[in-house]
């Protein structure tokens, strides 16, 4: 065996066992961390592949982002978790039904992959010197599938656009800051200087002659 | 990847070749961190001291000659105190949450060049990779908050979290610009980029993405005056109240390491690594025009001298304002100046015009 196939078999080992712990952890800040380590093996698993972008952005998006708002999420909410398997048995049944379904599928393609009839055929592709898959997937991005790409990223701005808009409301009541108007606040708005010729009261002691301090 | 060289080869014939690597990066990664924690433990003593004489006075000058082995005398004391474990907190993640901290802040200097035509780790990725690092970096201080099982811990794990996702976002646009001018996310190519001429530092070009950049990392690394995450008037010492001796330390250090980090990368991007300042100047001697770590080194000790010396001067920010600045200062900034960087490129204005 050799070095690669030990670490690919202890990392999907590694995996697997994460992804059951998502599913059994009781707490489910536990869970949402068991689904951070499992997207961290993953991504060294795509790293076995040579996919490094693909393994950095997994590991940029879902451990870095997502699933951080997720988790701060998860630990605000005061979650009841007899509440949450109140309906365990009713929907057992569904679960069960899409489990077979999910493990039929893989077990089809491992099927299908031992008869020795590839169905989809991968190119090999030469991999030269100073080849690097992130290039390789930018030219591809911004060229072939420019359209697929930008349409992709006007879904996703048209989908911050909205949820921004969901929170935007002006509860009444509610005293805010106009952070433009503090800013913007210039002295004479708060003080007045006024001019006043002095008043000078002659010192008590002046009578004697005696130096005020 | 850097090749290992023939003296390991010559030196441990007797094993695999992979053994071979890993015994030999594994000397390489020893040593740049021994490197990197000497350096964090200088610069615990060099803020003090430099406060210290912004604010008029002397600063630690008992333990050893001018104060030079305080930094030893606080890490003797740390590791002899007690580490206290709170009986309602969740042990092993309170436990692993400062690991969570420490380790991404390391592994980051994988990538970092030193000097010219060696990093640890020489891959193309070099910038998605320190980009996911550090965002990986907020799970020690969310789980820290968490595990402590405090309100204070929890609030300051909160501030943290949504300060670091924040600033995460405009530091990133800051550097597609820096990604746009050199055509690479390898970070010796974005240093090569940046040799030639007087103006060829991409800071002359981009000026508001190194503000940006900056003043953002500050805040990544939740140092005054973007400190609220610990706060002291409001939340007592913020996700870390609850750790004591080396488990605190290690955020400490942590901490520290990430502010040279930043330092590093400050330099790298905008100012040219490893460059020599007087690289164009043909009448200096050749000596001063050659690239090498010692610059590399002035550009972070500069960096790092303006962290100490933001602490000292600013007051610290209120949380709504570290959110406004983030939100809707940075980012709108960068993606203007994005733009401005677009029309460069279109009309072949700046270094990269070649």
């Amino acid at each position: 065996m050799s070095i690669t196939e030990i670490l690919f078999y202890a990392f999907s080992g590694v995996l697997l066992v994460s992804a059951v712990g998502v599913i059994t952890a009781r707490n489910p800040v536990h869970a949402a961390l068991f689904l951070v380590f499992s997207f961290i093996n993953s991504a060294v698993l795509w790293l076995l592949l040579e996919a490094e972008f693909l393994a950095i952005v997994l590991v940029l998006v879902y451990v870095g982002a997502v699933m951080v708002l997720f988790l701060f999420v998860v630990m605000m909410l005061d979650i009841n978790i007899a509440q949450v398997r109140e309906g365990f048995t009713r929907y057992a049944p569904l679960g069960i039904l899409i489990a077979l379904i999910v493990v039929a599928e893989i077990g089809s393609v491992v099927y299908v992959k031992s008869l020795g009839t590839e169905v989809t055929p991968v190119a090999q592709v030469a991999v030269e010197e100073g080849y690097s898959n992130t290039g390789a997937l930018g030219e591809l991005l911004y060229t072939k599938y420019l359209y697929p790409f930008e349409l992709a990223a006007v879904i996703l701005l048209l989908a911050i656009v909205a949820a921004i808009v969901l929170t935007m409301r002006q509860r009444v009541g509610l005293k805010q800051q106009d952070v433009a108007a503090q800013v913007s606040v210039r002295a004479k708005d708060r003080i007045r200087v006024v001019k006043m010729a002095p008043v000078i009261e002659p010192p008590a002691g002046s009578e004697q002659g005696e130096k005020q301090p | 990847m850097n090749a290992i060289p023939d003296f390991v080869n010559t030196l441990l014939p007797f094993l695999p070749e992979w053994i071979r690597a890993v015994v030999f990066y594994g000397v390489v990664a020893l040593i740049l961190f021994i490197s990197v924690i000497l350096t964090m433990a200088f610069l615990t003593l060099a803020e003090r001291r430099v406060i210290g004489s912004i604010q008029a006075r002397i600063g630690p000058n008992r333990v050893g000659p001018g104060g030079l082995l305080q930094p030893f005398a606080d890490v003797l004391k740390l590791m002899l105190k007690e580490i206290v474990i709170p009986t309602a907190s969740n042990k092993f993640l309170f436990i692993i949450a400062p690991l969570l901290a420490v380790i991404p802040a390391l592994a980051a200097w994988a990538v970092v060049p030193l000097w010219p035509g060696f990093a640890v780790a020489d891959i193309n990725a070099g910038l998605l990779y320190l980009l996911a690092l550090s965002s990986a970096g907020v799970y020690g201080v969310i789980l820290a908050g968490w595990a402590t099982n405090s309100k204070y811990a929890f609030l300051g794990a909160m501030r943290a979290a949504a300060q670091m996702v924040a600033y995460e976002i405009a530091m990133g646009f800051a550097l597609v610009g820096v990604v746009m001018a050199a055509g690479s996310l390898n970070l010796g190519d974005i240093i090569d980029r940046q040799a030639g001429s007087h103006f060829s530092y991409f800071f002359w070009w981009m000026i508001p993405l190194f503000v940006v950049y900056f003043i953002s990392g500050v805040a990544e690394t939740n140092r005054a005056p973007f400190d609220v995450v610990e706060g002291e008037s409001e939340i007592v010492a913020g996700f870390h109240v609850e750790y004591s001796g080396m488990a605190f330390a290690v955020f400490f250090v942590a901490e520290y390491v990430n502010m040279i980090l930043i330092s590093a990368l400050t330099s790298i991007f905008f100012f040219g690594g490893w460059l020599s300042p007087f690289e164009s100047w043909s009448f200096m001697p050749e000596f001063l025009r050659a690239g090498g770590f010692h610059w590399l080194f002035l550009k972070i000790s500069f960096f790092l001298f303006c962290y100490l010396w933001f602490r000292a001067t600013f007051p610290r920010y209120r949380y709504d304002q570290i959110m406004r600045l983030g939100w809707k200062v940075f980012i709108p900034v960068t993606l203007v100046w994005l733009a401005v960087l677009g029309v460069f490129f279109a009309y072949d204005i700046g270094p990269w015009s070649k």
